[in-house]
């Protein structure tokens, strides 16, 4: 099967659709003849012309709010936030009109849409190329939120996404692109060329939106996180020799509650990780959840391990990211807790 | 610079807060704004080139003159009786605004927004559209449905959110939404659907189609950042849309000149994005009728948007919720020079010899019978307060199109 990248399985998974559905199209900042900065939309223009992936001014509520014109026309477009930290002039946009549409026409119209972006930190992007904003759209019933930790998934989820009748955010995290990172800044990177799930399969597959999988079983604690965290989380454990129950979410909302609850009944225990600031992060509404369903089998308090509650940084990029280390100190006082 | 580098051989700064010509217990004064008169200002074919219209930003364009006759290149386009249809749309939307102001004081919904001295802009331009062509509407567009037949009962069941409220009772009153009559769904935030008609417009040229759609803003909103965003998309790629500035001078208590600030008017900020800007006495059905077919057809043959800006003025208060008395001469309204957009027509139709005084009053009588009987129906339907209503177990719903599992859980814990 053949291996690719992040960026190559994204860019696959809107080729497959655009060639499936004349109704697909793609724009955002510099994505038309030079593909994005990413490169994610590479060739699309070149192969399905000027009028079905291009650029746009940059105005990103322009972009979205176009683009929610065009789903309710009936068009399917998937457009692309040039970075998730500039997603902010859209967001009344994606809030007030795309979340909301179906609702308040009761069906009348409604908005097929997906709104892709890069997330997260470990480039040196200082405070406007490193956020983490999941929670800003988790708080929005109407909207679902996805974030892929593969290229096989990145691709089933995002055309599993573009087929979706609903407004979709597709958080992509940029650390991870071109392969696994594992918090471990200071050695090399392997390729996702010579990882398994860099095998992405051609043509049309979906990965279903609303379900978690587990990257590990394990007995001793459960550990629940997504996008790049999956691989910090991964090392982590295997440096304190921890058999960890590795659950990567996949999709935030709607949330895979029952894989969630079964895995923390079994262990009994409970970290979560992620890259976004603490207060009122996702983790927050993880651990909640993890109380209301999971309570009288906890052994031990659930745990967060999140960015510290500062703008992103720059030199300090690892003292902000919560690495291997930081993780691995949660583990092992969960484990003793 | 100065010598002394502080820069201060100028004096102090200021700074310019602009204020309405005048406030509660002046005299209305609009001697600041020019009026040209009826049929002066030209008609330029719709394939000119906007370099070649920039005059038409600056001035108004009007067809009927104090006489009541309909004069100038942008007059004879409606027969008799699509005039007196006209009329009787308006005269509907203001009836039916009568009543569901007062049904709003009798507590049978919350809230209410009236369209008094504005029913022309929307009546008169929903019959230059064609079948498919979509509006993106504020909240004072109604007669857009009116105009175009949709069901009084309906509108009405909307705004008591009763147990035939199409929105199912999620929505404010008055925001209405029906794709079959080219109307969607009112966000009831400013602006926002400003870049969102344009986005329906380029989706109909993408797909090679040939609707159009129209934007609808206020005067007020022109300051949001997405109006600004709708008109560099709507010039870049030349979509077909008409986008329509209502200018009825009055956000809220915030006379105009906040928000149109420097610039000589609303329809000025078009130029900067070549686009061709219009603007048109609002209060003047037949110029209203003439302007929106002109830009409608420019968009339809893929000449790109036009921007019209609406002159006219909100008579009434901006909702139930609001008191013009606070902020404006209490006679202000009746000074405006452009007069009401019913009585003009009305006196025009009366000097073509098409009506009469006894023909007016009778008609009067009808649409009042015909929207006290939709008033009833809608109300055996039931009220915000009282009779049916939709269920609690409709508030999951929708939310998206399969109902997730949290939502699910939500709805049985509460019990619906």
């Amino acid at each position: 099967m053949p291996r690719k990248t992040m960026i190559e399985s994204i860019r696959d998974a809107m080729d497959t659709m655009m060639e499936r559905d004349e109704n697909v199209v793609v724009f955002g900042e510099d994505v038309g003849f030079f593909g994005g900065v990413f490169r994610c939309t590479q060739g699309l223009q070149a192969k399905y012309g000027k009028t079905r992936c291009f650029d746009t001014p940059i105005s990103e509520s322009g972009i979205v709010g176009a683009a929610i014109g065009m789903a309710s026309y009936g068009l399917r477009p998937c457009v692309e936030i040039q970075f998730a930290d500039y997603v902010y002039p859209a967001y009344d946009q994606i809030v007030s009109e795309a979340a909301r549409l179906r609702y308040r026409s009761n069906g009348d119209f409604t908005c097929p849409m997906v709104v892709r972006m890069p997330v997260g930190g470990g480039i040196f992007g200082g405070q406007t190329h490193s956020q983490s904003p999941e929670a800003l759209f988790t708080h929005v019933s109407g909207l679902k939120v996805v974030v892929p930790s593969n290229p096989y998934d990145a691709k089933g989820l995002l055309i599993a996404a573009i087929e979706d009748p609903d407004p979709v955010i597709f958080l992509e995290p940029k650390r991870i692109y071109n392969g696994p990172f594992d918090g471990h800044h200071d050695r090399p990177v392997t390729p996702w060329s010579k990882h398994d799930l860099g095998e992405v399969p051609d043509g049309h597959y979906t990965v279903p939106l609303g379900k978690a999988i587990k990257r590990r079983e394990g007995s001793q604690l459960t550990i629940l996180t997504y996008g790049t965290m999956v691989y910090v989380a991964e090392a982590a454990a295997a440096e304190h020799n921890i058999d960890a129950e590795i659950i990567d979410l996949r999709t935030l909302l709607p949330l895979d509650l029952e894989t969630i609850i079964e895995s923390v009944s079994k262990t009994g225990r409970c970290v979560v990780v992620h890259e976004a600031t603490l207060t009122s992060g996702f983790g927050a509404e993880l651990a909640a959840l993890v109380q209301e369903h999971c309570f009288y089998k906890l052994e031990a308090p659930v745990a967060r391990v999140a960015g510290w509650d500062t703008p992103y940084p720059h030199a300090q990029e690892w003292d902000y990211f919560p690495g291997p280390s930081r993780v691995g100190r949660a583990l092992v006082e969960t484990l003793e807790g | 610079m100065s010598d002394d580098g502080r820069g201060v051989e100028f004096g102090p700064l200021s700074l310019h807060v602009p204020e309405p010509a005048v406030r509660p217990g002046g005299e209305p004064d609009f001697s600041n704004v020019t009026f040209p008169d009826a049929g002066s200002v030209r008609r330029p074919d719709v394939d000119t080139n906007p370099e070649d219209m920039r005059d038409l930003a600056f001035s108004i364009i009007r067809v009927l003159n104090p006489e009541g006759e309909a004069v100038g290149p942008w007059a004879n386009l409606l027969s008799d009786d699509q005039l007196v249809e006209g009329l009787r749309h308006m005269m509907t939307l203001r009836t039916f605004d009568a009543r569901m102001q007062i049904a709003q004081r009798q507590g049978k919904t919350s809230f209410y927004m009236q369209h008094l001295g504005e029913e022309a802009v929307s009546c008169a331009f929903r019959k230059a559209l064609a079948q498919g062509d979509m509006n993106f509407p504020t909240y004072r567009q109604a007669g857009l449905l009116i105009a175009g037949e949709y069901p009084m009962v309906e509108m009405m069941c909307q705004i008591y959110s009763n147990e035939r409220d199409p929105l199912k009772g999620r929505q404010l009153p008055i925001m209405y939404s029906s794709k079959e009559h080219g109307f969607f769904s009112i966000s009831g935030n400013l602006a926002t659907q400003y870049i969102q008609a344009v986005g329906w417009a380029m989706a109909s040229a993408i797909k090679n189609d040939s609707k159009i759609a129209a934007a609808w803003i206020g005067d007020g909103s022109t300051a949001e950042s997405d109006f600004h965003a709708a008109l560099v998309f709507a010039s870049t790629y030349k979509a077909p849309v008409v986008l329509n500035i209502v200018n009825n001078q009055w956000a809220i208590s915030t006379f105009q000149g906040i928000a149109r600030g420097g610039s000589g008017t609303f329809a000025a900020r078009g130029l900067g994005f070549g686009i061709p800007a219009l603007r048109v006495d609002g209060n003047d059905y037949l110029a209203v009728f003439a302007v929106a077919k002109w830009a409608i057809e420019r968009a339809r043959r893929n000449l790109g948007p036009t921007l019209v800006e609406y002159v006219t003025y909100r008579a009434g208060a901006h909702s139930t919720s609001d008191d013009p008395s606070a902020y404006r001469p209490k006679m202000e309204s009746e000074a405006w020079p452009l007069g009401d957009p019913i009585l003009r027509l009305k006196n025009h139709l009366i000097a073509r010899g098409a009506w009469s005084e006894e023909r007016h009053t009778q008609t009067e009588a009808e649409i009042l019978d015909t929207v006290i009987a939709a008033q009833k129906e809608a109300e055996s339907f039931g009220t915000l307060h009282a009779g049916g209503k939709p269920s609690a177990r409709d508030m999951f719903e929708g939310v998206y199109e399969q109902m997730p599992l949290h939502l699910r859980r939500q709805r049985q814990q509460a019990g619906v």
